[in-house]
């Protein structure tokens, strides 16, 4: 189950191995592999069709057809197109001319996550520089003004309040907050269902007297396929400019982020990353992408490998991954390679499966500089032989490279423990990547 | 019962509109019994979000039936697919809970913002105008206001409350309700818990620690303890992913499906009794405390495709 793109395209490319070339009946194969996984990320049916349809005229071409990796060439165009909606607009947040005061209401489906939204986003502006206030006009859900009022007091901004009804409270907040030197006015709203025709009344007149600089649906990454109804229906009737896509720290793949900015065309402007104030991050659609397809950053690293890693050299390590004959030697050139593709944890993070595996290493640049100076404090023939690195041996190399015998250790533990993964990756799932030997 | 019937079935109007007019219409062209046809219907239950395995695996099970039973006419295929779905969620019903001794424990469960708290507000309702006692346990102590939100409800639906300081210890209330409902003679412990992303493994130890503690409670004064998931329908394929996890940290017996006065069709609940055997009980279909339903197989399928 939700096993990743790749491995799936993978599986349907491998047996084409000696087969010569790829038909378009085995794109058409793959194309299904796809459909599979876009549905289990819950992205909505009709755009996973029309996705479909654009990526198998692509995957026709010369391309996918002639290349030696064609489930990575699929891949892709996939996420290139991805990446293409959800990032095609990308804008920041936006802020009304001053004196006027921002307002950013915030609108969505019962516990989307609003609330804690406008909490966040406070903190968030709070910081950086702004004075924020914030509106309770939920005036349904029990406890509801409460709860804002805790996080007014947890950020430190003021929570304006009312009873009576949504409208008369927002537009008295607003009065009251811009009175008070408000720059920024955050206003809470009841959730409410798409087909509440009342409610969806209420909230679209309050947004006709509010007049807010934003209204941001808060949408939940849990959402399976009822996502592009409810945002459209939100688009149409209420009229929204932006969205935040709320509990993205679970494992969630989160399809319906294309869905919601493929039916409505709004964008994302920041993402929901836990259930205190300080998750909340901008939103990168290319992250997004790797998630909905279930591979890290992938295809990032694809990039960055093939901009980086020489061919030849990564043929022969290859031949040696095959052999067996992976050592130190190897491990430090490819030490060197990764250095080239920027941080070391970022790198790792984007491998698929392997930042859980890593869990606790703690691979950090600085011990990236300490891996190199202890594999340097080896002989060549240590780093060509690690299996005769006894007791004595690693005392030598930690006094050498200025590290303890726990890090010599540590470092041939790692370097096992990358020997089997790359030989299990070059086994199985990241086969159709030649170019991508991973140190770790 | 009258009046939760009429309200699923209000709640329900929109989602069968949707989800029954288009197979219906397709049904109803009499087109042959084909592969199209099947497909049409894999993409219909897929965009119920019952998930392609299952869409698959029903597909392929109606098709065998209705070989089985020599239908011919596409407009004798939709039967077959409710008893299908029917016999899909009944086949993997778990046999009920032996609920003898009290009080009945029940701890609420689920990821963030699904509807616990309403839920409970619900049931607690529907045991009091039964004439039954109740009590609810406030051990959501982490998010704003969630006991001022449990309390609003406990006084709405005439229940009492335990309840502690923010940021206190869930498994000192729980386990203080349900010896409170010891000493007291109360019929049901109801125990709101703080929503909690499955893939967070201190928040599920955390859960596994509040059912030792209510099971030490029930131990040293008898009781028994029961576990309902709630899930949003509106929930996509990671709630197969909650089900599976949540088990893992706590005995789940039930499901609370909340929020099907959307046009959300809850069609996991189909994989979860698929893989996981863990029925749905109860239905949530709005947010007053009159909006709650107890799951029937046959009517819930009945009524999405009415
Ligand atoms: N893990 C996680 N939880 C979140 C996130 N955002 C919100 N939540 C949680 O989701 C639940 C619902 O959040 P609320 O802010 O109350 O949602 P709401 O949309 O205001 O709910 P209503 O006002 O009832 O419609 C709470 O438990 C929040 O803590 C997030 O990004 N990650
Ligand atoms: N339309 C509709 N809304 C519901 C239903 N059940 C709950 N809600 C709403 O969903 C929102 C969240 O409900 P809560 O009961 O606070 O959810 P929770 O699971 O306790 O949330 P956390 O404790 O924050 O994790 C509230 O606005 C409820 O009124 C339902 O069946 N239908
Ligand atoms: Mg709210
Ligand atoms: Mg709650």
């Amino acid at each position: 189950m939700f096993s990743n793109l790749s491995d799936r395209l993978d599986g349907v490319f491998k047996t084409l191995r000696g087969h010569g070339k790829i038909t378009e009946a085995n794109v058409k194969d793959a194309l299904k592999q796809v459909r599979r996984a876009l549905l289990e990320a819950d992205v909505n049916y009709k755009v996973v069709k029309s996705f479909l349809e654009d990526v198998q005229t692509e995957s026709m071409g010369d391309k996918v057809l002639q290349s030696v990796t064609p489930g990575q060439q699929m891949i892709k165009i996939i996420y290139d197109k991805m990446v293409d909606l959800l990032g095609g607009q990308h804008r920041p947040v936006r802020f009304a001319k001053s004196p006027q005061p921002t307002i950013w209401m915030v609108v969505g489906l019962q516990g989307s996550g609003k609330t804690t939204t406008c909490g966040k986003l406070a903190l968030h502006f709070k910081k950086a520089g702004r004075n924020p206030h914030m509106i309770a006009a939920d005036l349904q859900r029990p406890a509801a003004i409460e709860q804002l009022k805790t996080l007014g007091q947890q950020v430190g901004v003021d929570v304006h309040t009312g009873t009576g009804n949504p409208v008369d409270v927002a537009i008295n907040g607003v009065k009251t907050a811009t009175d008070a030197g408000a720059d920024l006015i955050i206003l809470d709203t009841a959730g409410r269902l798409h087909i509440d025709d009342q409610l969806m009344g209420e909230v679209s007149s309050v947004k006709e007297k509010v007049e807010p600089t934003e209204t941001i649906f808060v949408a939940d990454a849990l959402t399976g396929q009822d996502a592009v109804t409810s945002a459209s229906s939100f688009a149409e009737r209420v009229g929204i400019d932006g969205v935040i896509f709320t509990k993205i720290d679970g494992d969630a793949r989160g399809g319906a982020a294309l869905s919601v900015v493929k039916a409505t065309g709004v964008p994302i402007l920041f993402v929901g990353t836990g259930e205190k104030l300080d998750g909340l991050e901008p939103f990168h659609p290319d992250r997004m992408v790797s998630r909905i397809l279930g591979m890290g950053d992938v295809v990032s690293l694809v990039e960055k490998a093939q901009e980086n890693f020489d061919e030849e050299n990564a043929a022969a390590l290859e031949d040696k991954l095959r052999k067996a004959q992976f050592d130190f030697e190897d491990f430090y050139e490819q030490l060197q390679q990764l250095k080239k593709m920027g941080p070391l944890e970022s790198v790792l993070g984007m491998i698929p499966g392997v930042g859980k595996q890593l869990k606790g290493m703690q691979v950090d640049e600085r011990a990236q500089g300490r891996m190199e100076a202890m594999i340097l404090s080896m002989t060549p023939y240590e780093r060509r032989h690690p299996e005769v690195l006894n007791g004595s041996r690693r005392m030598r190399i930690a006094k050498g490279s200025g590290n303890t015998i726990q890090d010599v250790n540590r470092l041939l533990k790692q370097f096992q423990m990358m020997k089997k993964m790359i030989k299990q990756m070059s086994k199985g799932g990241m086969k159709g990547m030649p170019k991508m030997q991973f140190p770790f | 019962m009258r009046e939760f019937f009429g309200r699923l079935k209000r709640g329900l109007t929109k989602t069968k509109q949707r989800f029954g007019t288009e197979l219906q219409e397709t049904l109803n062209q009499g087109v042959p019994l084909d592969d199209e046809l099947f497909e049409e219907i894999e993409t219909i239950l897929i965009s119920a979000d019952c998930g392609v395995e299952v869409a698959e695996e029903l597909s392929v099970k109606v098709r065998e039936r209705c070989e089985r039973e020599g239908v011919s006419k596409s407009t004798d295929v939709l039967e077959r697919i409710k008893a299908e779905m029917v016999e899909f969620l009944v086949a993997n019903r778990a046999a009920p809970v032996d609920n003898t001794t009290p009080p009945d424990v029940v701890l609420f469960v689920g990821v963030n913002g699904v509807g616990k708290t309403t839920s409970i507000g619900k049931i607690g309702s529907h045991y009091h105008e039964a004439g039954e006692t109740v009590v609810f346990a406030a051990a959501d102590t982490f998010r704003a206001a969630a006991g001022e939100q449990l309390e609003i409800w406990a006084e709405r639906v005439g229940a009492r409350i335990v309840r502690s300081t923010h940021g206190g210890d869930p498994a000192a209330v729980a386990f203080d309700a349900v010896k409170a409902a010891h000493s007291r003679g109360t019929q049901h412990v109801l125990i709101d818990t703080a929503g909690r992303l499955q893939s967070k493994s201190n928040l599920m130890a955390e859960l596994s620690k509040i059912g030792r503690s209510v099971n030490k409670a029930i131990g040293d004064h008898g009781g028994h303890l029961r576990c309902l998931l709630v899930m949003d329908a509106t929930t996509g394929q990671n709630g197969l992913l909650q089900a599976m996890e949540f088990t893992k940290a706590i005995n789940v017996n039930g499901i609370v499906l909340t929020k099907l006065d959307g046009t959300a069709k809850g069609g996991i609940v189909l994989a979860i009794a698929h893989q996981l055997q863990i029925p749905v009980e109860w239905i949530g279909v709005g947010e007053t405390a009159a909006d709650l339903q107890s799951f029937e197989p046959a009517e819930f399928v009945q009524a999405l495709f009415e």
